[in-house]
């Protein structure tokens, strides 16, 4: 394999790889409360039709309307996990079905098509793009310029955010807090540690990075707003999170893994690879599914680290 | 100690909650969706009254009602029967699909035959090929344990992209390749009008299809089983608690390998049912635009779980969808129908997990009754 290719793979495997980075460490972060939130799907989706409104309404430079855009999408992303927290967390419903709700309720055939029309999108050019930061002599580098020194804001944003949710989990008195209201919320409670709130706080900064990963969609990889353009990104997020054994840095790997393959049809079919796109599209997929089931072997679960409250409602009167 | 409310956890189910929880689920999706209505700028009132005659009362509103019906009834059944037994199977969608290519596979291969031969075979076809596409997840599941929620919804995608390349990007055996303008604008081939599935008509207000009276036929035999057989009563026992079943000596493994398999088969044929009652043809794009397996969830949870419940349900749900496609436009945002839905799926989920607990009013402590029984627990707000 010559350098060009492996350097325009390695960027399409980080361009392709972003969304799902943002939106898995979201869900890596409430899982590890003990909040499975299958929404992800709908969250990105809540995220990327309010950032793609956003470009178009703010008045103003270009980089304002950009960064108004993705924290409005964070405060969507926030607002559609707060419904699932408060269903399964306050209420103690099922965290399973709660999340498909969500995902229905914001998904590809719900608000986020609804506000699309609503707030007419469709066949509209993104007003504005979110383009990588040229570093000069830095990006003009060999390998390591296009790789390292030339990626948009988000890219550098979400290796910001690996760093300090590592930190965050294991070198921070909340981030202790936090695994052990995941592991073991009884204990946690007993310890004066408060379970709901850790829970609330976890699911809504994961529906957040969510939205700001859908947000992506609508800023970097498409200039146009169609309804459910993530196309199961918030599926494979999910997935991502068991393959990373709910590790951060892990979570980073697998990311540009999937981007990569989400990115290698495009890659090779432009240097004239003839095979059909719909083998290249069902790649990701497919691999999901050959990579759960790695999952599931002796060894793997031998490394796991599912947190063992995940999933599980709380209630301290029921606790033992 | 002051007076206040009291919530402690019912014991039993009352009888009551089945009915009353979907019910007021259904007022409270009414009301909030009200709210993101006039929030959006449209008149709640006005878009309620078209969606109930757009549903049942327009000029074949009836009919068409039954044309969606019909699949959610089967994507309902499915998820109903795996749901109920805490197998989460998402993949009723691309079950349908399957299901669609196989009925409609063997509807043209066995073309030469008697139509009601064929359209029995297209039955059989269809469940077989919906439990095939459900065998992946639900052997992953039962045997290594392997999360069947992201499997089946990935193979979603797979089948779905599978539909596309039969039809548009290949020269398959669905594909038809006969005439000039089929080689340009590709279609599937279109199984014989003799095997097309029949139809029961009342008049001209009402056609209900054949699809619809099997689905009642595989709800009533759902029914039965769950009710009266060891396997069901194995079901349910696994849903509960999958280590007491294994301690009792049940098959767990193959009890829910059986069921995700018989969940696809019944998705799938509901994908039979698109090719035989109404497409006769393959038609990726417009299985693709319905999602009637998600909706199919919806339906299932609305139904409790119950398959004699899914079967009314599947009507109201399916009137919804039916005024949902024939509304369509700036006034009734396409996105509206599935947030209609979402929000009768969180409000049936908010009402069983309020049901569960009682709440009652005490005036003072000398008045309250401070021992009935043991209460599991209790929470006082003054």
């Amino acid at each position: 394999m010559n350098a060009s290719l492996a350097v325009t793979l390695v960027t399409s495997a980080i361009m392709f790889g972003t969304p799902l980075l943002l939106a898995g460490l979201g869900e890596l972060l409430a899982e590890r409360s003990g909040v499975l939130n299958l929404g992800v799907e709908g969250m990105m989706l809540a995220g990327a039709v309010t950032a793609f409104w956003a470009v178009q309404a703010v008045p103003g430079p270009a980089w304002l309307a950009l960064i108004v855009a993705v924290l409005l999408a964070a405060a969507a992303g926030g607002a559609m996990a707060l419904i699932h927290a408060f269903v399964s967390v306050t209420l103690r419903a099922n965290q399973i079905v709660s999340g498909l709700a969500l995902t229905i309720f914001a998904g590809a055939a719900g608000l986020s098509s609804y506000l699309g029309v609503v707030w007419g999108l469709a066949g509209k050019p993104g007003a504005h793009q979110m383009s990588a930061i040229d570093m000069g002599a830095l990006s003009d580098l060999p390998v390591a310029g296009p790789i390292l020194f030339h990626q948009d804001p988000l890219v550098y944003a979400s290796w910001l955010l690996v760093i300090v949710a590592a930190w965050y989990l294991y070198r921070t008195r909340p981030g202790l807090n936090l695994r052990s209201v995941g592991e073991a919320p009884a204990a946690a409670d007993a310890m004066g540690i408060p379970v709901t709130a850790y829970r609330y706080v976890h699911t809504v900064i994961g529906g957040a990075l969510a939205g700001v990963g859908g947000s992506y969609f609508t800023l970097v990889l498409s200039s146009q707003w169609t309804d459910g353009l993530t196309a199961g990104a918030g599926w494979i997020a999910i997935a991502l999170v068991i393959f990373a054994f709910w590790r951060p840095g892990y979570l980073l790997i697998g990311a540009y893994f999937f981007g990569l393959l989400s990115g290698l049809g495009f890659d090779l079919q432009a240097r004239g690879v003839a095979w059909p796109s719909e083998f290249f599209s069902a790649l990701p997929y497919v691999m999901t599914v050959i990579a759960l089931v790695i999952m599931s072997t002796g060894w793997a679960r031998r490394q796991l680290g599912t947190p063992a409250a995940l999933g599980t409602p709380y209630a301290r009167e029921e606790g033992g | 100690m002051p007076g206040g409310i009291r919530v402690e956890r019912r014991l039993g189910n009352p009888r009551w909650v089945a009915f009353v929880v979907p019910v007021v689920a259904l007022i409270v999706a009414a009301i909030v969706t009200a709210a993101v209505l006039a929030a959006s700028g449209h008149q709640p009132l006005q878009v309620y009254q078209q969606i109930y005659q757009a549903g049942f009362t327009a000029n074949g509103a009836l009919s068409r009602t039954f044309v969606y019906a019909t699949p959610l009834l089967f994507t309902g059944l499915a998820a109903a029967v795996a749901f109920r037994m805490k197998v989460w199977n998402i993949g009723g969608e691309g079950q349908l699909y399957a299901g669609a290519i196989g009925a409609a596979g063997v509807g043209l291969a066995l073309h030469t035959w008697p139509g009601p031969l064929v359209i029995i075979a297209m039955v059989i076809g269809g469940a077989l090929a919906g439990a095939l596409w459900a065998a992946i997840p639900g052997l992953l599941r039962a045997y290594l344990r392997t999360n069947e929620i992201l499997t089946s919804l990935m193979l979603n995608y797979v089948a779905g992209l599978l539909l596309y390349y039969l039809i548009y990007d290949s020269t398959s055996y669905w594909r038809d390749m006969t005439s000039a303008s089929a080689k340009v604008f590709p279609t599937g081939k279109s199984i014989e009008a003799s095997a097309f599935w029949p139809q029961l008509s009342f008049g001209a207000a009402l056609v209900v299809p054949m699809g619809f009276g099997l689905g009642i036929v595989v709800a009533l035999g759902i029914w039965t089983v769950t009710r009266t057989s060891p396997t069901g009563f194995a079901m349910s026992v696994i849903g509960e608690s999958p280590g007491a079943a294994t301690y009792a000596g049940m098959r767990t493994k193959r009890t829910i390998a059986g069921v995700m398999l018989a969940s696809g088969a019944f998705a799938g044929i509901g994908g039979a049912s698109q090719i035989g009652d109404f497409g006769h043809t393959l038609d990726p794009r417009g299985l693709q635009q319905a999602g009637y397996g998600y909706t199919g969830i919806v339906v299932a949870a609305l139904g409790r779980y119950n398959p004699l419940a899914v079967v009314i349900v599947s009507f109201l749900i399916g009137a919804l969808t039916n005024a949902g496609f024939a509304l369509q436009g700036p006034d009734f945002p396409s996105g509206l129908v599935g947030v209609i839905e979402g929000i009768i799926l969180f409000s049936v989920l908010a009402g069983e997990a309020l049901s569960r607990y009682r709440i009652s009013l005490r005036r003072s402590p000398r008045t309250a009754d401070t021992a009935p029984g043991t209460p599991v627990g209790e929470v006082v707000a003054p």
